[in-house]
C-alpha cells in the first residue's frame, strides 16, 4: 500500500485541502488529524453566531463522519500528534500510534495569545479560537451583562458587536489608541469606534488590563490607568500565535510561522505547510481566502502539477453590523499617504503611493459598496 | 427566492436582493450564476455553497 498524503488539522485549512485534492485525484489515500472532535465548521462564524442565533452544536456543518465519506479519507479525531520525523516519513500520536506519509502537510492553526495577566481570576479569562471554546464560551455567558474584552482588533470588535444581540453590555481595552490599528487609519478608526459606541459597545483605549480578581460571582480588572472596572465575564482576543511547537522540534524552520516557499514547501522535502500555522514567503496572513488561494495551489502541487501560490490584494472583511468595514492594508513599510473622502452614511480610506497608485483602502458604512471595485485597482500581494 | 450560504464562510447570496456590486441584478436565480464565480468574501467556489432555510 503506498502511504497517504496526511494531513494534521482538520480546520477550514486542513479540510478544505482534502475537497480541492479530491476535486483533482479520485484514489490517492488521505489521512486527516486532529485533536478536536474534527467537525466541519466555518470559523469566522464563531462571531456573529450569536446575532444569528447559532450554538456550537448548529455551527457544525458536517461531522468528521460525514466528512470522510464525502472525502473518501480516514479522520482520525481526537488524536493528539506528538512528534514529526521527517527522515522516516512518519508522524508520532500520543497514544502511540505512528502514521507513515508520502506527503505531510501541516495545517495545524495558531494559538490564542494569552496576557500575562495576574490575579486568582486569570486563568478564567476565555479565548475564542474554535467550536470547543466557543461551547465554553456561549455557556458562560448565560445570565451575563457585563463583557470585559481584551483587545480591539478584528476579533475583539466582532465578538462586542455581536454580544449587543444578547442584551450583553461590551467593554473593549486596548493599550492602542484607536480600535482595528492595524487595518485602519486614525481617522476612520475613530469613525468605525463612533459606529460601534452608537450601537452600544463601550471602548476604553489606551488603557491595558493588569490584572483580573475574582469578586464573589463577577470580576474585577485592574487596569494600567490604576482604575478597575467589573464584569460577569472576560474574553481575551489579543491576536494569535502560528503553532510550530511540532515543526521546530522537527527541525524544520519556523519563523513566526512555519516558514514556506510559493509552492507551501517547508524546509524538510515532502512537508508543507498552509492557514493560520504557516508563514508563506515571509506574510502569515491568518484568513480564509489567503487559505483557500493556499489549498488550490498547493492541491495541484501534490497531485503532480508543481503550482505556485498568488495572492492578488485581499481585502478583510469585519463582520461589524452596527458599521460595516472592510479593509486592505497597504504593505508593511510601504511610502504613501492616506486620503479620505466622505460619501454619504461613510467613510472611503485610500492609500495612495507616491506616484498616485492605489494600495490599501479602509471602506466603512455605505462605502463598502465600493470594495470590488477598489480591490480591482490594487498590486497583487504575491 | 431563495438564499444560499457559502459553508466556508458563513456569505449568504439572497437571490431577491442578488449582488449589484457584482453585477448581479436583484432577482438573479442560483442557478443563473455562472459555474466560476466565486465568493466574494473567501474566494470559494459555486460548488461549495449550500442551500439554507430563512
Ligand atoms: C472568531 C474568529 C473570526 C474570524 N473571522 C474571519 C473572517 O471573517 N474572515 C476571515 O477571512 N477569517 C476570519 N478568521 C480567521 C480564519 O477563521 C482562520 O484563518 C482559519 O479558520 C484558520 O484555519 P486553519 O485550518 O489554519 O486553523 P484551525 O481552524 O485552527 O485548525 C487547526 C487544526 O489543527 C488541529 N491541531 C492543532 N494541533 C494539533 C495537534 N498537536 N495534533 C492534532 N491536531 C492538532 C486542530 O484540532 C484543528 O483541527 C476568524 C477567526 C476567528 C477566531
Ligand atoms: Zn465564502
Amino acid at each position: 500500500m503506498t502511504a497517504p498524503i496526511l494531513i494534521l488539522g482538520t480546520g477550514l485549512a486542513g479540510y478544505n485541502l482534502a475537497r480541492e485534492i479530491r476535486k483533482l485525484d479520485k484514489s490517492v489515500p488521505l489521512v486527516l488529524v486532529s485533536r478536536d472532535d474534527a467537525p466541519f465548521y466555518s470559523k469566522p462564524m464563531l462571531s456573529n453566531a450569536l446575532a444569528s442565533g447559532k450554538s456550537a452544536a448548529t455551527l457544525v456543518m458536517k461531522t468528521a463522519e460525514r466528512m470522510a465519506e464525502e472525502l473518501d479519507a480516514r479522520i482520525l479525531a481526537r488524536r493528539q500528534v506528538t512528534a514529526i520525523d521527517t527522515s522516516a516519513r512518519q508522524v508520532s500520536l500520543q497514544d502511540g500510534e505512528v502514521l507513515p506519509y508520502r506527503d505531510l502537510v501541516l495545517a495545524l492553526g495558531a494559538d490564542p495569545i494569552r496576557l500575562p495577566l495576574d490575579g486568582d481570576a486569570a486563568p478564567e479569562v476565555l479565548s475564542v479560537n474554535d467550536l470547543d471554546d466557543f461551547a465554553r464560551f456561549s455557556a458562560r455567558l448565560d445570565g451575563a451583562r457585563r463583557v470585559a474584552i481584551l483587545g480591539g482588533g478584528l476579533i475583539g470588535c466582532e465578538f462586542a458587536n455581536d454580544m449587543l444581540a444578547r442584551g450583553i453590555e461590551p467593554t473593549v481595552f486596548d493599550p492602542a489608541p484607536w480600535p482595528l490599528g492595524r487595518l485602519l487609519p486614525e481617522e476612520a478608526g475613530a469613525y468605525f469606534r463612533a459606529g460601534l459606541e452608537a450601537a452600544g459597545v463601550v471602548f476604553r483605549m489606551g488603557i491595558s488590563a493588569i490584572g483580573v480578581d475574582r469578586q464573589g460571582a463577577t470580576y474585577r480588572l485592574r487596569l494600567s490607568d490604576g482604575s478597575v472596572a467589573e464584569a460577569d465575564l472576560v474574553l481575551s482576543a489579543v491576536g494569535l500565535r502560528p503553532r510550530i511547537g511540532l515543526a521546530e522540534a522537527a527541525a524544520i524552520q519556523v519563523g513566526r510561522g512555519i516558514v514556506t516557499d510559493r509552492h507551501l514547501a517547508s524546509s524538510a522535502a515532502g512537508v508543507s505547510a498552509i492557514g493560520d500555522c504557516a508563514e508563506v514567503v515571509g506574510l502569515s496572513l491568518p484568513f480564509v481566502m489567503p487559505i483557500m488561494q493556499q489549498v488550490r495551489a498547493l492541491a495541484k502541487t501534490l497531485t503532480g502539477t508543481p503550482t505556485a501560490v498568488s495572492y492578488p490584494a485581499m481585502p478583510v472583511l469585519v463582520k461589524t453590523p452596527a458599521l460595516p468595514t472592510v479593509a486592505a492594508p497597504p504593505p508593511a513599510g510601504l511610502a504613501g499617504e492616506w486620503v479620505l473622502t466622505h460619501p454619504e452614511g461613510g467613510l472611503e480610506a485610500l492609500f495612495l503611493t507616491p506616484d498616485g497608485s492605489p494600495a490599501g483602502f479602509a471602506l466603512l458604512g455605505a462605502a463598502t459598496s465600493r470594495k470590488q471595485v477598489l480591490a480591482a485597482s490594487l498590486p497583487a500581494w504575491l | 427566492m431563495k438564499t444560499f450560504q457559502c459553508i466556508v464562510c458563513g456569505f449568504i447570496y439572497d437571490e431577491a436582493a442578488g449582488l449589484p456590486e457584482e453585477g448581479l441584478a436583484p432577482g438573479t436565480r442560483w442557478a443563473d450564476i455562472p459555474d466560476d464565480w466565486a465568493c466574494p468574501d473567501c474566494g470559494v467556489a459555486k460548488s461549495d455553497f449550500e442551500m439554507v432555510e430563512i
